[in-house]
């Protein structure tokens, strides 16, 4: 109940708690007596980009322990996207997240292609990939920045900012929008490349060829961003698979687990993409910042290779098989199904799942899982034994999106109502059966 | 890498674009009231690509009040005017994605490049197009 009470009122940053230690035996001083203390962080607070509320339990200077509260910024998505037709759906999911605007729709219309049984042609299938391996350039970039911004380096971040800007710029050519391209419908895309745009695509790989030297210099090899990422929020690969951690979280461990490598669908199969660990630059893997940013790094060079490879190979032909939107949206009023899409997210994977039921336009059920929510279990580990220092940097080093994540909010006679695990196993159960039947 | 950026970042010009004005003007109001009437000059904005997603252009003539546009439209930003079946859009509340755009049977719509748009009053003349 105190606990509760404490919860209530963020109002007192401090609550000390003695923590009483028995004398060794045969010594006379008794050792110092440790003391804990509770500092919460947030929901609201200047150094957190989105509202979560992080509990630390100090001890001196070291985390020894971390409670995390999310739930301050349900949306309810997923019921408004039960209330429209799936062509506005389409642009709620793009909504999910800024920065995977479109990784949400890519794996939100491969799983409606799946219920509705409907074929993607293959400049189509080639054009998505050509977006989203253009989105995890510019995801992992900024991701880049915010980590030197997080270790107080902030000429590092206007350097990868600037930088990032070319990419930004790419996609507004081919998309029309800097974020939000818009891009994926129901089989197909929405906008052909160009060949007037090819070059400029190939320009912008040069540029960042160029730089990838001068970047891994500044990320890498440089002193003091070494000493502040090293052996800082480690994460063991065991803890690491035990939490179920996806994307650049996982493979800074040393898992080898991408969704392109192990269930590939567009045209990755076609490339066989290799999911990379600090094992390819020639390091054993630890699970640290570091190692995530040197995964990182090394992704927007697989990218720049898939980007390239993909502009060579793209088949000409049509880019829809759905060209007149009414005969799209009577195809999808009459189908019938589930259908389950993944994608590799910049930051792990997505997973969306929907239902459609014949003669209507709305889906019944539409379930988003984001990649957030499985890498959220991982700062537990992460934090254990870190300076308080560190918070900002570990936090960020997951590339937590916190209202991608946001999913379930309950809440009871008009206040906010506590769940325990039985209570929650339980409506988990009832919704399962309410949707199966 | 970094050193080396940051000088010549010295003697370069800014990496941004400076607009709307070279400095940032006592008061942006009054610096814009003085660029309608001509006293003042606006640094021009980057150039958008040709395809960019700006304001939507609607075509008035040509549309056949089909009301597709409102059955795609995410953000319920077009409203259907039943006496002369025409539509209005509260540009106010667009998203960009331009579904109206490809959903048109006759192309009465189109995406512009305009993208100066943000007013205080929301339905004011510059966005509500009909």
């Amino acid at each position: 109940m105190a606990d509760r009470e404490k919860e209530h009122n963020p109002g007192i940053p401090v609550v000390a708690e003695k923590v009483k230690v028995e004398a060794p035996p045969g010594e006379e001083r008794p050792a110092p007596v440790p003391t804990t203390y509770e500092v919460p962080i947030g929901p609201i607070h200047p150094a957190l980009k989105e509202p979560i509320r992080l509990t630390f339990k100090i001890e001196g200077e070291r985390i020894r322990g971390v409670e995390v509260r999310t739930g301050f910024a349900h949306r309810g998505i997923e019921l408004m996207g039960t209330k429209r037709n799936l062509i506005q759906v389409l642009y709620l999911s793009e909504r999910i997240c800024g920065i995977c605007s479109i990784s949400h729709p890519i794996a939100f219309t491969l799983a409606v292609e799946q219920a509705a049984g409907i074929e993607v042609p293959a400049r189509a299938q080639y054009i998505r990939v050509i977006f989203s391996e253009l989105e995890r350039i510019h995801s992992h970039l900024l991701w880049a920045g915010v980590a030197a911004h997080e270790l107080g380096f902030d000429t590092l971040l206007h350097l990868t900012w600037k930088v990032r800007e070319k990419v930004l710029d790419i996609l507004e050519e081919l998309s029309g929008n800097r974020i939000d391209y818009a891009i994926p419908i129901f089989g197909g895309v929405r906008r052909d490349i160009t060949p007037e745009q090819y070059p400029k695509v190939g320009e912008m790989i040069r540029y960042y060829r160029g730089l990838s030297d001068e970047l891994m210099d500044a990320f890498l090899r440089d002193p003091s961003v070494e000493a502040r990422t090293r052996g800082v929020g480690v994460l063991e690969p065991q803890e690491a698979e035990a939490l179920c951690a996806v994307g650049p979280t996982a493979r800074a461990s040393g898992l080898r687990k991408d969704v392109r490598q192990d269930r590939p669908y567009l045209v990755y199969g076609d490339y066989a993409v290799k999911a990379i660990t600090p094992e390819d630059y020639g390091l054993k893997p630890l699970g640290d910042v570091y190692d995530k940013t040197v995964v990182r790094l090394l992704e927007v060079g697989q990218s720049l290779d898939l980007i390239e490879r993909c502009l060579e190979d793209m088949p000409p032909g049509p880019i829809t098989s759905f060209p007149k939107i009414p005969a799209l949206l009577a195809h999808l009023k009459k189908a019938a199904g589930e259908g389950l899409g993944w994608h590799e997210a910049p930051r792990g994977e997505v997973i969306h799942y929907i239902r459609l039921e014949g003669g209507l336009d709305e889906p019944s059920v539409w379930k988003v899982k984001a990649p957030t929510y499985s890498n959220l279990m991982s700062w537990k580990p992460m934090f254990e034994d870190q300076e308080i220092a560190d918070i900002p940097i570990i936090a960020a080093s997951i590339d937590p999106c916190i209202c991608c994540m946001d999913r379930v909010h309950v809440v009871r006679e008009g206040g906010e109502a506590w769940v325990t695990k039985e209570e929650l196993l339980k409506l988990s159960w009832e919704k399962t059966r309410r949707l199966t039947r | 890498m970094i050193l080396k950026t940051l000088i010549s970042q010295l003697l370069a010009r800014p990496a941004t674009n400076r607009f709307p004005a070279k400095y940032m003007p006592k008061s942006v109001t009054h610096f814009l009231t003085n660029v309608q009437a001509g006293k003042a000059k606006i640094v021009p904005p980057v150039p958008v690509p040709p395809k960019f997603r700006g304001k939507i252009a609607y075509n008035r003539e040509k549309c056949i009040g089909c009301q597709l546009c409102i059955r795609v439209c995410p953000a319920q930003v077009i409203q259907f005017l039943p006496e002369v079946k025409k539509i209005r859009m509260h540009v106010a509340r667009c998203t960009f994605c331009a579904q109206c755009v490809d959903a048109c049977p006759v192309d009465a719509l189109d995406v512009s490049p305009d993208f100066l748009i943000a007013d205080t009053n929301r339905s004011s003349k510059a966005l509500t197009v009909e």
